[in-house]
């Protein structure tokens, strides 16, 4: 493999550690803040690096919909239902006896590695460079074609999840008092 | 262009779910733990474009769109549980929300 320097590839890597680092600090910040609307507001930043990667990796259409779907309508819906039940403090690391915090530290930790060694194991090395795709990969008409082609069935069963997943919320979320007759 | 070949993406995505996944095991504010959650779907998403890019074909970014349609339903009813929760007048802690345990 040639090393390939150039001042295009010096950005890119700029920008990926950048976009790496604060995605990692902000998913810190989710995790680790007293107040639940910190934590919401510290997702925002993990998604914005998020599609920053996605712009990286040539799907703009993904990094437009990211955007929109999570920073444009869940975060909203978790800062209003946060407004909603009140703010409630809570020490990130009081979830009973040291045991169980030492026990799920272990347990994160050993889900990480677990995944780290599946991938290096089924990869190997193939997984060194980065494709090769044409300027049209991950536009909004190539997304579109494939999405209303190819997988016309998954867009159709995606609609039918957001449909029945909208009632549900609505049904928890009402509350009518049920009439004695 | 080359940057960043897959492998370092798909380490920044391991680190993202293991994250999560602790945020998940620590938390015991239900929103919280749905926020952790995100953080884990969001790292699963992230491997899923970076192996799309790998291989150069299109059905990772359509699998990755698919999981943030799912992502959204789960907000949408995870939320509706916690303002049900809240309205019973019940402790948001999932540690306290143990009726259903056997």
């Amino acid at each position: 493999m040639t090393l390939a320097f150039s001042v295009g590839n010096v950005v890119v890597w700029i920008v990926w550690l950048v976009a790496g680092f604060s995605c990692l600090a902000s998913a810190v910040a989710v995790i680790s803040f007293r107040n639940p609307f910190f934590s919401a507001l510290a997702l925002i930043g993990n998604l914005a690096s998020l599609a920053v990667m996605y712009l990286l990796l040539s799907a703009e259409f993904v990094a437009a919909a990211q955007v929109l779907v999570y920073a444009g309508a869940v975060v909203v819906m978790f800062l209003f239902v946060i407004a909603y039940v009140g703010p409630r403090r809570e020490e990130p690391w009081s979830g009973g006896p040291s045991w169980k915090t030492f026990g799920a530290v272990l347990a994160a930790g050993a889900l990480l590695v677990e995944v780290i060694v599946a991938i290096s194991l089924a990869a190997g090395g193939s997984l060194g460079g980065d494709g090769k795709v044409g300027p049209v990969f991950g536009s909004p008409s190539y997304i579109g074609r494939l999405f209303l082609v190819d997988h016309l069935l998954a867009f159709e069963i995606t609609s039918v999840v957001l449909l029945i997943a909208a009632v549900g919320g609505v049904i928890l979320g009402s509350h009518v008092k049920r009439v004695e007759s | 262009m080359s940057g960043p070949g897959t492998t370092w993406y798909l380490v920044l995505a391991a680190f993202l779910f293991g994250i999560g996944a602790l945020g998940v095991l620590i938390r015991r504010n239900p929103l919280i733990v749905l926020l952790s959650l995100e953080l884990m779907l969001n790292g699963g998403n992230l491997a899923l474009i970076a192996f799309s890019r790998h291989f150069a074909n299109g059905t990772g970014q359509i699998f990755g769109l698919a999981v943030m349609a799912v992502a959204a339903s789960e907000v949408c009813v995870g939320l509706g549980l916690v303002v049900a929760i809240n309205r019973k007048k019940l402790a948001l802690d999932v540690d306290r929300l143990s009726e259903l345990r056997g």
